[in-house]
This record gives structure tokens, C-alpha cells and sequence, in this order.
């Protein structure tokens, strides 16, 4: 341990690895703002995994006592260890689903007696059973179902307006309120999926599913769906957890809508002065509006002043982040917008070219630039006598920006 | 006791509470035991009691939590009374208890394997395998795992199709971590055809959409491994390819650590099979705010995936990278941008182009990788862009790193006809010749030789300045030697200096740093974990494992094995005390004439303790590399190994006859060589003589014999007036000088002495035959011990006998003479035993292979004139060897053979 605080936290230089291997001992570590937390092993681990229980490690912490702080953790010293003495046997991991371990850690710590019988073998099946992300019991009087498609767009762009790289990493999030075991099946727009069922009428769902269906190019559950049936049948059929998770996760490449376009224009007068003028322009219905957009435009190390004149929200030149931000609140489509600032340089005798760092943008859009429709969602539930008919179902598309950013 | 504090003194407190009802408590106090049972070890037996009753306990989670907790307390003791708990545990009704007391068989292994054996946990958790939980099955397959890698033998995990079946079935119904267990399990399993593996991967495939990126890499794996059993023109194997690129791409979106872990995976998988992953360039591309570390990995893929059809998208990225601030990073974009060039022919004119650009950035670091870089692409297409020179002529100046002044060197140098101030530029670089670190200095030596050849008129004075100072002014024996071909080569054939030195180069490899196949496909095995992103076999950095590279590596000395030692060694190279400083590699003995040469990093390593023996034995080894007798075909001619094969073979000669000029040169020194040298041991322990302690060993350097001795003075007073005196022994050993002790060893004191011995004393033979009886005197008392010597001390250098020879006397001894003995666990193959033997002095007279066994002769001469012929058989992948001694002296045969070993095992 003292030796990776030496060399790892204390380092000079910036970390160049998240595993280091010292005197033969292998440390892994993650940060989570000045927290480290570091796993250590002499052997050959498999190291994905050790990532994935860090960063499950962290979550399981979050959703028992919120962020994750210096204060936090030796508040909840107890607490940690009792988690983690549940979640993790001889290096091996156990379970980590917060749903499970929150019947039996509480914060409180629990009393053996009270519980009778039943309840303590209802625990340990559900802990080890097949369906260990939900106990059973669950009754809600209204049976609610929330669905939220979150996307966030990522784009790289040239200078010249030509796309280098954009994806869609969308999310689909589900707040579940219902009673007992349900069984639910989800369907939206996939492409494989609609061309199967409109195997005998090609043609003519060709046409249409051209405009409806998405091409997906992977897609990761939560373990709750049954991987076996979506490969075969590529329906996705599951069990919910109660409560708030992340169904699956997925990625798009094809047919992006891109909300915004960003077109910059960069000129050096001289050496002490440069005109920026960048122009945005969203490209998305008329009807819908955008929200929260920021565009970042980033400026040389030895600015010396700005002055930025825009047509719409405001723009500051903020010195500690090198950068001009400049926020507008509500954009509808199909609009353009611009901004242009000069720079005044102090003249310095550095050789170094400025990097010149790209501009990035971020936004939120009422819909998913993937194209992605949730086309239905179903509840089954065998046991308590209530049909899909009766369950309240709410669905939300969230576009967000990830990473979008354009080269100048 | 979190903060540091030792509380242990509470044991019996803590104890008492252990009773509670309280859960939390509970947990408080087990954690309390597992800390300080340990030093506490009788106390901990109080707490025995109450984990029995606990494991008996009607909640199934204090079943649980005794179990696990008991097995994490590590004392032999309390593992005694674990064991019946246990037993009842994993036939508990609770699938909760049962996985943890499946673990709790690995903890209870790590403690004490045999007791699991005895014991019979090992079927116990075998039958746990098709238990009804997934769980269960997940933690026994686990434990099973980690027990059998400490058993690689073992056959714990002899899957079949049935067990597998299970393992399949529990796979689709356990918990993420599990499924990695299973995965990694799985991975260990070798399919018996191909139908099989194809259903097994069917069944696997479902895994690559989980959320879990462990479980996604571990699937990979199985997926890898299994896909060489199949086919290629199946169509199923086209599918899997196709199904495997999505989820790596996806593991790209993940947070950067696990981006990195999965990035080190996806440069194996690249490398093993390119095809997966050839359309998604794009996604490689780096991202403003990745870490470092995330975009020296994605650099490094997208140059093993740039090919023709996306060429051009890499170089505009690679050139957008190069005006980046992180240095580390820009240089590798650089260095990138060159092995495009290499890689894809059509592109290297963009690639020069695009050089030069970033060049005229005047960027210091940025230049100066771009020089080195270019030094390559005209390795790889001579005579082709030659315009550029020009150019990086103009920034001779701002070069400061001695790589890109090598490189930049060897440019002049190679086209110096065409460089009308090539001879001024060389100049300019020789007056700070002696500042220069000495991958410039050589390759200045060779680039003014070039230089001299082509233009031999004006630069007559130049070739001479650089010779001397090569020769006369440098310490380093690398720039001496190559100085002294050199000045060779040319006063004697000027013709054949400029065919070996001009001659035709070969062209560079595309691909650099490729990982070695074989290493590549064991990486491939162990995807996801450790060694994968470390890209080493795990056992380079595991302790324990098999094979482990650390246990020190094997004394090597001098003589003709000189493959892997360099071929020379500065003068202040490390040497005794650090025995495992690593040589570096064939790239050391480099290419002579046409590369820089990487500075000689460290000496032959040595196990020899006494300084100045060292550095005796140091300039023996650069030497005897040098030196090494032509029939055994391995020292000298490897030497000229890479010029050799780059000239016409006639040249050899004249290289050979040049090379033993140069021996003449340095002849003063006479031959040296070292034996294998004994660790030393305590002959004479502090208690029985008063406190003195003395260890030693015995080695044999430069024809000599001598003994070292390190005395230590653990008694309270000063020792003075040291002696030392032999009794008769079987081969007159005998000091050849007193013992020289020159100071009084003062109390705690430690010195070291060498004493050199001879073999003219008086001879009795002993029992056993190398014992030798010494006495020691010092102001105190004397002191008498006896040990024994290693018989290879007394192997003479002569003692080689010549073919005609060996076989006559080989006849001549009778056949009762001949001793038959194996030699065991001898990793070695026949050239490394044969090298290192005659390390010792024992020669291999002759080499034939009979029906796929090496076989050896060898002869060696002791002391007292008594030869001793060896037939030795190696058979490849056995690593036994049968040993066949012929003496006519029999009785040294037993002492023979215990030489041998000693030798070969150390």
C-alpha cells in the first residue's frame, strides 16, 4: 500500500496506466473525485473484471449513502465493510445488485430475531436464485411503468464539415412500480427484428421501414433479460427489478441525426490577434426545441482580451478555462445562430504552436438522434390478475450531447 | 485497529462478544478475529467454540457468515476444527451457505492443501459442480480453478461434455461474476472436435450483448480459443467473426480504465486476426479528453489496422495528433506516421510529405522523431526520396537527443556521395566526439568510414581522426572493437572493407513490434486478465509460478555461449551483487554495419562476490565472446553473424583473418575464463568457534583456483592474527599465499578474502573423495572444520581432447569403468548445456544426433592429469539426461556427475 501511494498517487508526472505493477504486485486503481480506490493482486486476475467490481463497488456505495467522499467513508466505515464483506468472498465477487443487498444490509444493521423463519430463507434464496435482482411480495396499487430512451450523441468533425466519427450510445432506462413477478417484453425498431416479421411483404416493408426501422449495431442488457431468447428470437423478455435501472445499452452508427451542425471559421490577423466566428445551425423539426445549449470555443494560452458580439443567449469568456462559452437556453430547429469574437494575443516568444483544441457543444433534444422507437411494452403477469391494460406506461426520448465536438 | 493502532491486547474482551445476537456486532467481532488471530493464535482457540455453534445456527446467513469468516482466520490450529463444520456447510440445505463454504475450500487450500486432500473437499465441491443453484456452481467452479492452478498436474477440472453441459445451463441463470467464473473455466476446456467447439461458441455468443464487460472479455475468449478448432470456410465461422466486432467496439464506450484493459485485449486480437476488426478504423480514433494512456493504445491499433483502403483517413488523423501537446503522444504519432509508410507501400509518399510538413513546425521534439522516422523509410525504399535531405540537413542543429542524431548520422553517412558538405557536416559532429553518448559515437565511426569509401580523397584525415579516437581515446570496448575492424579492414583490403561496409542492406520489416506468435497465442488464452494488458505470460509476474523469469538468472560465463550475453560490457557494469540484471537480447549484437548499435546495457551476470574478481571476469567475457573457438561455431562467427549475412560469404574469411588481428592486439590479456561458482555456504557457524563465522566457496578464474572466504567477527572483541592451513587432501589442494586478513576484525565486522590455491601440496586421498580439512587460527583459538569442494574447481582449461583421441581412449577404457547416472529437471536444450559446460571447462569434443536425441561427447581433465570422458544424451523435451561417465579412474566418476549437476541446475 505504501508503495502505491509512492509511486502511483504521489507521482509527479500524470498517471500513465491504471494498473501498475510494483515489486511484483499488480495494483488497480479508479478514482472517483480524491478518492482511490485501489485492488491489489499477486496473480494473474482477470482484469476487466476487477474494473467492473470497482466501478460496481462504487455504485453499491453511492446508493447507500450518496457521493462518494472522503467524509462519507469514514462515516460509513461499518457499513463498508459490511458490504463489501457480502459482495466480495476471497477475491471472488458475489453479488452486487443493490436491489438484493439492501434486503438484508440495512443501514441500521439488522436484528436476527425479528425476522422469522421464512423471511431468512426467502433472503438466502433470493440471494442465490436465478432471479436475485427482485424479492417477491412487491405490491404497488397503481402499477406504473416509466421508460426513458436517453441518447447521447458523440460527433467528430473536420474543420471542412466532414464527419470523422459519429455514434449514438443510447440507454434505456426503466422505472418499474408493479406488484409481484411480472414478465415483460419490450420491441422497438430494430431493423432485424421488422425485417423478420415482414418476411413475406419484403417489398413493400422495405420501403417503409427504410424511414422506421434503425440498424442497431450492438446492444448490452442488464442481466435481468434472458441473453438466450434475444439471440434466437431477438425478443427482448424479462423480469424487471423494482425500481430504477438501465435495461440495456446500445450503440448506432447509421442514419444519425445530427441536431447541430457546427461550422467555424478561424483567421490569424497578425501575431497578436485572432477572429473567430463560429455558426450553428440545428437541423431537427420546427416544432421541437432544443434545450441547455452551450458551445465551447476554446482560445490560445496567452489571451490577453476578448470581445464577443452574438446574435442570441449569451456568450463570456471565462480566462480560468481558456474558453469562450457561450449558453443559450432555447434553440427551436431549423434555425442558425452565430457568434464572433476577436482574441487579442500577448505576443510571446514560444515556439510551440497552440494545439488548438476543438470546440465542443453540448445540448439536450426531445428525441433520439438514433431514430430508435420504443414500439411497445408488454406486462405479463401470471400470478396477480392484472393485464397490460392496466398498467400506466410513460415513455420519454432524451437526446444528449457526449462528446461532440469539431476540429478548427 | 483500521487507523494502525495494535489493540490485540483486548483478544479476551473481544472474544466475549462474540455470543451477541447482534448481526452487526458480529460482523465487528469476526473482523476483530480475523486481524489478530494470527498473532494470537492461542486465545484464537477460545473463539473455535463459538463458530462450531455458529455453523449450526438456524439463520442461514450466521451459517454463512461463521463459515467464511473461519476460513479467512489463518492459523493451522483453528483449520483442524474448520474441517467438520465445513464438511456439514456444503452439504447445508442453504444455497447460500453452500457457495460459501465452496469458497471457503479454496481459502482452507491456500492455508493447508493437504488437509483439502485428506480431508476429500476436493470431490466434495466437484459434486457441487451439478448442483441445482447457479451460484453454487459459479463459487465451486471458481474455487476449483484457483485450487487447480496451484496444481497445474492435477487433474481437479477433468471437464467432460456432461460437466460442461452443466456449466452451459448455469451460465445462462447465474449472476455477472459468475458467469465470468464459468467463462474463464470454460476457456481451459479443449473441445474434442470441431462440432462441438461450434456448440459451445453457439451457446456462448448470447454473452457478448451483456453489460458486464468482464463477462463480454471472458466470452471473447472462449470465442478466440475455440475458434481455431474451426473451419474457415464454414459459414458459422464467418458469422462469429462478425458477431465479434460490435461488442469490442461497444467496450470502447466504457470508462477509461476498462477502455484500456479492453484496448490491450483488442491489440492481441488485431494482431491474431486482423479480419475482425478491419472496417472499424473509426472508432480507434482518439478523442480530445481520453487519458493518455487510452490514446497511446488507440494509436497503436490503428496502425496495426491501417491498410490501403484507409490509409488516408490515419495519416490526416496521425498528422492531427502530431500538433498535440503531450509529448509522449505527439512522438508516437510521429513514429506512426513512418510505420504507415512502411507498412503501406502506396502511402509512403504521403507519409514523407506529411514528415516534412510537421518538420517545418520546428517543433524540437517533433523534428527530431521525424528525423528518426525518415532514417527508416529510407531503409525500407533506398535511393527513393532522397530529395528530402535537403531539408533535415537544415535542422542539424536543433537535434539534441542522441537518437535522432544517429539517425541523422547514418543519413549523411548513406548518401554521402550525394551531400556535397557531408565531410564538413561530419566534422562539426566529431570535435564534441567524446560528449556524445555512444550510439552517436558509433554510428559516427561508421558513417565517416562510408564516407571515406566513397569519397576516399578528401576525407583521408577525417577516417584517421575518428579511428584514433575510436581506439585510443574511448573506454567503451564496443567503439574499440568496431574501430579496430574498421582500421583492420582498411589497412589491409580496402576492396573488401567497401563490400562489406557498402554492401547491399537488407530492407526493414514491415510490421516492428509484433508480438512473438507463440507468445501471442498464449496471451490469446488468458484475454481479460492481467498478462493480456501487461502483454507478458503471467509467469513473468507472478511469484511462485512455473518458469518464473526472476529466480536469478543462470551464471553464465564468458566462453563460446555469446547469443545472448553482449558482446561486450563497460568497464562499471554492475556485477556480483545483482546477478539478475537481465542482458538485453540479440538486438545487441546488432547490425554492425548498418544501424545504430542500442548501448550495451548491462555485463554478463555474474555470481561472483568479490569486486575485483569481477571486473577481471567482465573484460574476460567481452573477450571470450569475442574469442570463441571457430569449431564450435558459435562465439566468433556470431560476432560477424549480421554483416556476414548481408556480404558474400568469401568475405568471412577475410573478416575472420581480420578479427584475429585484432585478438593479437589484445592478447596481453590471455585467455580467461570462469567457472560455474558455488553460492557460498557457512562452513563454520559462530557458535562453535567463538564467535567467528566463516563462509565461503570455491572458484576457479583465469586458470587459477582460489578459495573465498568471508569472515564475520560476531563476537564482542576484535579478532586479530588470522591463518590458515589445509590438511592432506585427495588432490593436494593447498594455499598458495597465507591468509591475509590486514586489519583486526573488529566485532560485527564482515570481510571478504580470496585465497588462491594451487594444487602442488602433499595428497592423501580422502573419504569422502572432495573433502578438504581446513584449520583457521586467530588470536582467539583455532578453528578446525572440513567441506567439500565442487570437483569443476579442478577441471583444467586444456582439457579438451581432439576427436581421434576421445574415441581411442574411449575404447581403450574398459567397460567397467563406465558410470551411468540421469541427470533430472534439466530445462536445457544440448547447445545451452553444451555452452555452459564449458563454462566449466568441460569440452564438447563432438555432437551427434541418434534417432532424435542429441548426443554429446565430451572430455575434461583434472588437476592431476586424470581425463574423464562423458557421453551425455539429451533427448528434446525430456528434461532428463543420461549421463555416461568413462574414467580410468572410477572412483571420481560419483564427484564427476555431482559436478554436472551442480553446473547444469544452477
Amino acid at each position: 500500500v505504501d508503495a502505491f501511494r509512492v509511486n502511483v498517487i504521489h507521482a509527479r508526472q500524470q498517471v500513465r496506466s491504471p494498473v501498475t505493477n510494483i515489486a511484483r504486485t499488480s495494483f488497480f486503481h479508479v478514482k472517483r473525485s480524491n478518492i482511490w480506490l485501489a485492488a491489489v493482486t499477486k496473480q494473474n486476475v482477470n482484469a476487466a473484471m476487477v474494473f467492473e467490481f470497482l466501478y460496481k463497488m462504487c455504485d453499491v456505495m453511492t446508493a447507500y449513502f450518496g457521493k462518494i467522499s472522503e467524509e462519507n467513508i469514514k462515516n460509513n466505515f461499518v457499513l463498508i465493510y459490511e458490504l463489501l464483506d457480502e459482495i466480495l468472498d476471497f477475491g471472488y465477487p458475489q453479488n452486487s445488485e443493490t436491489g438484493a443487498l439492501k434486503t438484508f444490509i440495512t443501514q441500521q444493521g439488522i436484528k436476527s430475531q425479528h425476522q422469522t423463519k421464512e423471511e431468512q430463507s426467502q433472503i438466502t434464496s433470493q440471494v442465490t436464485g436465478q432471479i436475485g435482482w427482485r424479492r417477491e411480495g412487491i405490491k404497488y396499487r397503481r402499477n406504473e411503468l416509466f421508460l426513458d430512451v436517453l441518447e447521447s450523441v458523440n460527433l467528430l468533425m473536420s474543420p471542412q464539415g466532414q464527419v470523422l466519427s459519429a455514434h449514438v450510445s443510447g440507454r434505456v432506462v426503466m422505472k418499474s412500480y408493479l406488484s409481484g413477478m411480472p414478465e415483460c417484453k419490450f420491441g422497438m425498431n430494430d431493423k432485424i427484428v421488422i425485417e423478420k416479421q415482414g418476411k413475406g411483404t419484403a417489398d413493400e416493408t422495405g420501403k417503409r421501414s427504410g424511414k422506421q426501422s434503425i440498424a442497431i449495431d450492438d446492444c448490452t442488457f442488464h442481466q435481468c433479460v434472458r441473453l438466450s431468447k434475444f439471440d434466437s428470437e431477438r425478443s427482448i423478455s424479462f423480469i424487471p427489478p423494482d425500481g430504477e435501472f438501465e435495461l440495456m445499452r446500445y450503440r448506432t452508427t447509421k442514419d444519425i441525426i445530427l441536431p447541430f451542425r457546427v461550422i467555424p471559421l478561424v483567421r490569424e490577423v497578425g501575431r497578436t490577434k485572432l477572429e473567430v466566428k463560429v455558426v450553428i445551425k440545428s437541423n431537427f423539426k420546427p416544432s421541437l426545441l432544443a434545450q441547455k445549449i452551450e458551445v465551447r470555443i476554446p482560445t490560445p494560452l496567452n489571451t490577453s482580451g476578448v470581445q464577443v458580439i452574438c446574435m442570441k443567449g449569451k456568450a463570456k469568456y471565462k480566462a480560468s478555462e481558456n474558453a469562450i462559452v457561450w449558453k443559450i437556453k432555447r434553440m427551436a430547429g431549423m434555425k442558425e445562430s452565430q457568434i464572433s469574437a476577436e482574441i487579442e494575443l500577448l505576443p510571446t516568444n514560444d515556439k510551440k504552436k497552440w494545439a488548438r483544441p476543438p470546440i465542443s457543444m453540448n445540448f439536450e433534444v426531445p428525441f433520439a438522434p438514433s431514430g430508435l422507437k420504443v414500439r411497445y411494452l408488454k406486462v405479463f403477469e401470471p400470478k396477480l390478475n392484472y393485464s397490460d391494460h392496466d398498467v400506466i406506461k410513460w415513455v420519454r426520448y432524451i437526446g444528449r450531447s457526449g462528446i461532440y465536438e469539431t476540429r478548427c | 485497529m483500521t487507523v494502525g493502532k495494535d489493540v490485540s491486547a483486548l483478544f479476551p474482551d473481544v472474544v466475549n462478544c462474540m455470543q451477541t445476537d447482534n448481526l452487526e456486532l458480529k460482523k465487528l467481532v469476526y473482523l476483530y478475529l480475523m486481524n489478530y488471530a494470527k498473532s494470537q493464535p492461542d486465545m484464537a482457540i477460545m473463539a473455535v467454540n463459538t463458530f462450531v455453534k455458529d455453523c449450526e445456527d438456524p439463520n442461514p446467513l450466521i451459517r454463512a457468515l461463521a463459515v467464511r469468516t473461519m476460513g479467512c482466520i489463518r492459523v493451522d490450529k483453528i483449520t483442524e476444527y474448520l474441517c467438520e463444520p465445513l464438511r456439514k456447510c456444503l452439504k447445508d440445505e442453504d444455497p447460500y451457505v453452500r457457495k460459501t463454504a465452496a469458497v471457503c475450500v479454496a481459502k482452507l487450500h491456500d492455508i493447508n492443501a493437504q488437509l483439502v486432500e485428506d480431508q476429500g473437499f476436493l470431490d466434495t465441491l466437484k459434486d457441487l459442480i451439478s448442483d441445482s443453484n447457479p451460484m453454487v456452481v459459479a463459487n465451486a467452479v471458481a474455487a476449483l480453478s484457483e485450487i487447480a492452478e496451484s496444481h497445474p498436474s492435477s487433474n481437479l477440472l477433468d471437464l467432460n461434455p456432461q460437466s460442461i453441459n452443466k456449466l452451459l445451463t448455469a451460465l445462462n441463470e447465474c449472476t455477472e461474476w459468475g458467469q465470468i467464473f464459468i467463462l474463464d473455466c470454460l476457456a481451459n476446456y479443449t473441445p474434442k472436435d470441431d462440432r462441438e467447439a461450434q456448440s459451445i461458441c453457439e451457446r456462448v455468443t448470447p454473452r457478448l450483448s451483456h453489460a458486464n464487460s468482464a463477462v463480454v472479455l471472458s466470452a471473447v475468449k472462449v470465442l478466440m480459443k475455440f475458434m481455431e478448432m474451426l473451419s474457415k470456410d464454414l459459414d458459422y465461422y464467418g458469422t462469429l467473426l462478425k458477431k465479434l466486432a460490435p461488442p469490442l467496439v461497444t467496450l470502447l464506450s466504457a470508462e477509461p480504465e476498462l477502455q484500456y484493459v479492453a484496448l490491450r485485449n483488442i491489440n492481441l486480437i488485431v494482431q491474431k486476426r486482423p479480419e475482425i476488426l478491419k472496417h472499424e478504423m473509426k472508432v480507434f480514433f482518439v478523442k480530445y479528453n481520453d487519458p493518455i494512456y487510452v490514446k497511446l493504445e488507440k494509436l497503436d491499433i490503428m496502425i496495426r489496422l491501417a491498410s490501403q483502403a484507409n490509409i488516408a483517413q490515419v495519416l490526416a488523423e496521425l498528422k492531427e495528433y502530431a500538433t498535440e501537446v503531450d509529448v509522449d503522444f505527439v512522438r508516437k504519432a510521429v513514429r506512426a506516421i513512418g510505420r504507415c509508410a512502411i507498412k503501406v507501400e502506396q502511402s509512403a509518399e504521403r507519409c514523407v510529405s506529411t514528415l516534412l510538413d510537421l518538420i517545418q513546425t520546428k517543433v524540437n521534439y517533433v523534428v527530431q522523431e521525424a528525423i528518426v522516422v525518415i532514417k527508416d523509410i529510407f531503409r525500407k525504399y533506398p535511393n527513393k526520396y532522397e530529395s528530402v535531405i535537403a531539408t533535415l540537413c537544415e535542422n542539424l542543429d536543433s537535434l539534441d537527443e542522441p537518437e535522432a542524431r544517429a539517425a541523422m548520422i547514418w543519413i549523411v553517412g548513406e548518401y554521402a556521395e550525394r551531400i556535397d558538405n557531408a565531410d564538413e557536416l561530419l566534422e562539426s559532429f566529431l570535435e564534441g566526439f567524446h560528449d556524445e553518448s555512444t550510439q552517436v559515437q558509433l554510428q559516427l565511426l561508421t558513417a565517416i568510414v562510408k564516407l571515406f569509401l566513397k569519397k576516399p580523397t578528401e576525407t583521408q584525415e577525417l577516417v584517421q581522426q575518428v579511428l584514433s579516437l575510436a581506439t585510443q581515446d574511448s573506454d567503451n570496448p564496443d567503439l574499440r572493437d568496431r574501430g579496430y575492424i574498421y582500421w583492420r579492414l582498411l589497412s589491409t583490403d580496402p576492396v573488401a572493407a567497401k563490400e562489406v561496409v557498402l554492401a547491399e542492406k537488407p530492407l526493414i520489416s514491415e510490421e516492428t513490434d509484433l508480438i512473438e506468435p507463440t507468445l501471442l497465442d498464449e496471451l490469446i488464452c488468458y484475454i481479460g486478465t492481467l498478462a493480456s494488458v501487461y502483454h507478458k505470460p503471467p509467469s513473468a509476474f507472478v511469484e511462485g509460478g512455473r518458469g518464473v523469469v526472476h529466480k536469478s538468472l543462470p551464471p553464465r560465463t564468458a566462453s563460446s555461449e555469446s547469443t545472448e550475453s553482449p558482446e561486450t560490457a563497460p568497464a562499471g557494469a554492475p556485477s556480483g551483487e545483482q546477478p539478475d540484471v537481465i542482458p538485453t537480447q540479440g538486438d545487441l549484437l546488432g547490425d554492425l554495419l548498418n544501424l545504430d548499435l542500442g548501448p550495451p546495457v548491462s555485463g554478463p551476470p555474474l555470481a561472483t562476490t568479490s569486486v575485483q574478481m569481477g571486473a577481471v571476469d567482465l573484460l574476460g567475457g567481452g573477450l571470450d565472446s569475442l574469442m570463441g573457438d571457430e569449431p564450435e561455431g558459435i562465439g566468433g562467427p556470431n560476432f560477424v553473424a549480421p554483416p556476414a549475412a548481408a556480404v558474400p560469404a568469401n568475405l568471412g574469411a577475410s573478416m575472420g583473418s581480420g578479427l584475429s588481428d585484432l585478438f593479437d592486439l589484445t592478447s596481453g590479456v590471455g585467455t580467461l575464463s570462469g567457472s560455474y561458482v558455488v553460492p557460498k555456504a557457512v562452513w563454520l557457524p559462530a557458535m562453535k568457534a567463538k564467535g567467528l563465522e566463516i563462509s565461503g566457496t570455491f572458484t576457479r578464474q583465469v586458470g587459477s583456483i582460489s578459495m573465498d572466504l568471508q569472515l564475520t567477527n560476531k563476537a564482542l572483541q576484535v579478532m586479530t592474527d588470522f591463518a590458515i592451513q589445509f590438511n592432506r587432501n585427495s588432490f593436494g589442494l593447498a594455499p598458495a599465499a597465507p591468509l591475509q586478513v590486514h586489519a583486526p576484525l573488529s566485532p560485527n565486522q564482515t570481510v571478504e578474502i580470496s585465497l588462491p590455491l594451487n594444487t602442488v601440496g602433499s595428497v592423501m586421498k580422502m573419504e569422502p573423495l572432495n573433502n578438504l580439512q581446513v584449520a583457521v587460527k586467530n588470536n582467539i583459538d583455532v578453528f578446525y572444520f572440513s567441506t567439500l569442494y565442487p570437483l569443476h574447481i579442478l577441471f583444467v582449461e586444456d582439457g579438451k581432447m581432439d576427436r581421434q583421441m576421445f574415441l581411442a581412449t574411449w575404447k581403450d577404457i574398459p567397460n567397467e569403468n563406465e558410470a551411468q547416472f540421469q541427470i533430472r529437471d534439466c530445462p536445457l536444450n544440448a547447445e545451452a548445456v553444451s555452452s555452459r559446460l564449458q563454462g566449466s571447462n568441460i569440452f564438447t569434443v563432438a555432437k551427434r544426433n541418434v534417432e532424435a536425441q542429441d548426443m554429446l561427447y565430451q572430455s575434461l581433465k583434472l588437476t592431476n592429469g586424470i581425463w574423464v570422458l562423458a557421453e551425455l544424451r539429451i533427448q528434446p523435451g525430456n528434461p532428463s539426461f543420461t549421463l555416461s561417465l568413462k574414467c580410468r579412474a572410477p572412483e571420481v566418476s560419483q564427484h564427476v556427475y555431482q559436478a554436472y549437476e551442480t553446473i547444469l541446475k544452477n
